[in-house]
């Protein structure tokens, strides 16, 4: 049996996630047998034999004008076709925005189990088991599935892509029924945030600020430190519910669940909430002037002082590094 | 115009994790149970479109045992006009499974939009929402952050990596919202006391057959406690020294 994965593409571009995606499939394979497969909505072939390199055996190019910017329920038909065609043990997407869209659609065409948002994936007994954190990472369930193909979305970030040099794909057109004139959903739209912005659930690095900002004028900090290390803005929940700063931004349970390599917490207590939504990212760091705030608990490096004095201080300190570099 | 909010009954963000003695479940000992934060933005633009429309009716719907009854009652204190509570001895039915159930609902209430919170904070599968359209061959925008109507065209934006996109449905449709889609209100003495007039209709779910089985139900490792680097600006040097040298993230 094979493993299927949705390839997604962006403006003629495949996504990252689909490299980290086709990985865990190849290790997947090693395990449960079979070729890797990858399946790709686009109007035209974004560069599919390239994902050879990242694992993929062979790739079925799901062509279609209306697929340059479609809505997942158009996608659906195309990998639920995929998925009837080569019966597949496993198939997995990443859990971005169009995979958390996509996924349970597909899952709800082939009457089968999808496992969302999964930080690992293992095979027991030649069983899938699927790992995923639950009340926004408090605590990890694990999961098995009752009916083939088992359905995974992957974190992103939580899988590491492979390098194969040098393996081609085979690419294989996929005949595609969609009817875009009958679709009742329609992609008016596609509107960028500005140059190099990076989603928070892609970002390397993230400098997040809570209440101890004391309004949103002084959040200017925060992004020049963040401009200086190259992250994303990030904020806590009582900084957004006063409307300081966008949803988008905030960081824990009912905002976003984040990874990165360097989480920088300033004049965030620690709430549960958002303890939840950052405790796996990969180095901790907590500026707060409470030497007793329960951040302090969970980061790898604290200083205790006026986030007024020392975000300017650490802002020029990674300036001088980075002109260093 | 009906309109259907499906509502979750979850433990509030404020509680602690402890796991059953089964391994596998949530321990209810001490939770406190609240609607789905998202489920309140949800039934808020559901209330805001019958206002606007000066009629219809706001129907909410939920699957669960006994103690969904009072999610509901919150629902109906917010001003939905009725409520189906589906029951279910089951405990923490899976997606697919609800999915089922709930289209089973839909599909005799004609209801020409459908809301649901973008996930449930409990177990963030956030797929009970499109999962329900598929199965109902609806069209469906995910993670509102902001939707108007206008006749029967539903213009939703939401946000995707890097921006955001504009999605047109056709009604009958699904929207499942994101938070800050609205300012969702608080239910009023006087909704309080109407909500008790109000009929809460229940029926057994007509769950599907589930698709995954939760196994194990596990704490997070907890992170080794870290160390203070100092006091102050005077920190700095040292913080920045040992995230280059000892962590290697800068």
């Amino acid at each position: 049996m094979s493993i299927l994965v949705f390839i997604e593409q962006r403006d003629g571009q495949v996504r990252a996630i689909s490299r980290e995606a086709l990985g865990e499939a190849t290790r997947l394979a090693a395990a449960l047998g079979g070729p890797v497969v990858g399946v790709c909505p686009a109007a035209a072939d974004p560069g599919l034999a390239a994902l050879g390199e990242a694992g993929a055996d062979r790739v079925l190019l799901a062509g279609h004008p209306a697929f340059a910017a479609c809505d997942a329920s158009g996608y659906a038909g195309a990998v639920a076709d995929a998925a009837a065609v080569l019966k597949p043990a496993v198939v997995l997407f990443g859990a971005s925005t169009m995979g958390r869209d996509l996924a349970p659609r597909v899952a709800a065409r082939l009457g089968t189990g999808l496992a969302t948002d999964c930080t690992a994936l293992t095979v027991e007994g030649g069983r899938l088991v699927a790992s995923r954190p639950v009340f926004a990472g408090k605590a990890l369930q694990k999961l098995t599935f009752r009916k083939v193909p088992a359905l995974a979305s992957l974190r992103p970030k939580m899988f590491a892509p492979v390098a194969l040099a040098g393996k081609s794909a085979a690419v294989k057109p996929l005949a595609v029924e969609f009817d875009p004139a009958a679709s009742r959903a329609r992609v008016l739209r596609v509107v960028a945030a500005g140059a190099g912005k990076v989603d928070l659930t892609e970002a390397e690095v993230i400098v997040s600020g809570g209440r101890g900002m004391k309004g949103p004028e002084h959040f200017s900090l925060i992004e020049d430190l963040a401009a200086a290390l190259g992250a994303s803005v990030g904020a806590s929940r009582a900084v957004v519910d006063a409307g300081w700063r966008p949803h988008s931004e905030q960081v824990g349970q009912t905002g976003k669940t984040v990874s990165p390599k360097l989480y920088v917490a300033v004049g965030i207590s620690g709430a549960i909430q958002h303890l939840a939504g950052m405790t796996s990212s990969r180095c901790i760091v907590a500026v707060n002037k409470d030497p007793e705030a329960p951040i302090f608990k969970v980061a790898d490096y604290g200083i205790v002082g006026d986030l007024f004095e020392v975000l300017p201080a650490l802002t020029q300190a990674v300036g001088r590094l980075n002109a260093q570099a | 115009m009906i309109q259907v909010v499906c509502v979750k009954q979850v433990p509030g963000t404020e509680n602690r994790v402890k796991v059953a003695a089964d391994g596998r479940s949530l321990d209810p000992a001490g939770v406190t149970w609240v609607l789905n934060p998202y489920d309140e933005y949800a039934v808020e633009q559901a209330l805001r479109v019958r206002d606007e429309q000066g009629g219809g009716a706001v129907v909410a719907v939920s699957v669960g045992g006994p103690g969904v009854a009072s999610a509901l009652r919150n629902v109906l204190a917010l001003g939905a006009d009725r409520a189906v509570h589906l029951r279910t001895d089951v405990t923490a039915p899976d997606p697919l499974s609800l999915a089922h159930a709930l289209a089973a609902e839909l599909r005799g209430l004609g209801a020409g939009l459908v809301w649901f919170g973008k996930q449930a904070v409990d177990d963030d599968q956030a797929q009970v929402g499109p999962m329900t359209a598929e199965l109902l061959g609806l069209p469906c925008a995910t993670a509102a952050a902001a939707f108007v109507l206008e006749g029967e065209k539903a213009t939703v934006e939401r946000e995707i990596e890097g921006g955001h996109e504009v999605v047109e449905l056709t009604l009958p449709a699904v929207v499942t919202a994101e938070k800050g889609l609205n300012e969702p209100r608080y239910a009023s003495l006087k909704g309080i006391m109407a909500a008790k007039k109000k009929t809460v209709e229940e029926k057994p779910a007509e769950l599907g057959e589930p698709g995954l089985e939760v196994v194990a139900l596990v704490l997070p490792p907890s992170r080794a406690a870290g160390r203070i680097v100092g006091q102050g600006p005077g920190a700095v040097a040292e913080l920045v020294r040992v995230l280059r040298e000892d962590a290697k993230v800068i």
